[in-house]
């Protein structure tokens, strides 16, 4: 293993310590969404994913 | 009645608080979007390699963990929210070499579709004022999740993992954009500068995913 693998790892390995807490923190005090709620991020997402499409056509 | 008038004011002074604290986030998000993409090009020009960009992330990351959370109050958070961000542009350098050598139309439809991908979700947040804090928990665990899957990805080197983690990371960072816009507007996030460190690491991340799926899917002729 080359020591740019490495050097990555360590970057991911320093980012996850980084997010952890904050992760800990938002799930136990995040409010639940609705149905609803989750519609109203799925929709951009699916927009989102068909203009992706549309990109990968266009290059 | 003079309560009424009280909490009418109160709701005013919030709302231009909150007014306040969009036009300097986005203020300064183009202002280092544009930094960024400068330094991104003395790195081009530099010839960088991914060694010197990998050091360039880990001081980034540094800075945005122990300096910019120490500063973030003050004024003295802008040059260390400019270092960040330099910082990462110029990481880009070598990615962007890349690409460049392969097909330069990946790189400038990789650069318009985070631009009209940024633009739509923050249109989307601040035009329906949708509360998107139920969110929290899932970006979270989901950014865990890909950071997971990534550092199993340096050892298997499996090129379809990573076109999923880059799709899953377009999702994520989208989230995380309507997030934030949100979280700004119901005057959750009042501090411009750790909105706009989070929204520029979401946009960056964003045109990084974008860069590879197009370039994996895209043509080469």
């Amino acid at each position: 293993m080359d020591w740019m693998a490495i050097g990555s790892a360590v970057l991911i390995i320093a980012l996850m310590v980084f997010i952890f807490p904050r992760m800990k923190h938002a799930v136990q005090n995040s409010p639940k969404g609705s149905s609803s709620d989750w519609m109203g991020f799925i929709i951009p997402i699916l927009a989102i994913a068909g203009f992706i499409i549309l990109l990968i056509n266009m290059v | 009645m003079n309560d009424q008038n009280i909490s009418i004011s109160r709701s005013q002074e919030s709302v231009l608080a909150t007014n306040k604290v969009l036009k300097n986030t986005y203020m300064l998000l183009s202002m280092t979007l544009i930094f960024s993409g400068v330094m991104a090009f003395v790195g081009m020009s530099m010839n960088l390699g991914h060694g010197v960009s990998l050091v360039l992330s880990l001081v980034a990351l540094g800075l945005l963990w122990f300096a910019l959370p120490r500063t973030a109050n003050s004024s003295a958070g802008i040059p260390v929210l400019f270092a960040i961000t330099g910082l990462l542009g110029m990481g880009l350098a070598p990615v962007l070499n890349h690409y460049m050598a392969i097909n330069p139309s990946v790189v400038s439809t990789a650069l318009g579709g985070t631009g009209v991908i940024f633009l739509g979700l923050s249109g989307y947040a601040l035009t329906t004022r949708k509360d998107f804090s139920f969110m929290g928990g899932f970006l979270m665990v989901g950014l865990m999740v890909v950071l997971v899957a990534a550092l199993a990805n340096i050892f298997l080197q499996m090129p379809v993992m990573q076109l999923v983690i880059s799709a899953a990371i377009v999702v994520i960072m989208s989230g995380l954009i309507l997030y934030e816009t949100s979280s700004i507007i119901h005057g959750g996030e009042t501090n411009y500068i750790m909105a706009t460190a989070s929204l520029f690491l979401s946009v960056l991340n964003l045109f990084q995913a974008l860069l590879h799926l197009l370039g994996a899917f895209g043509s080469d002729d």
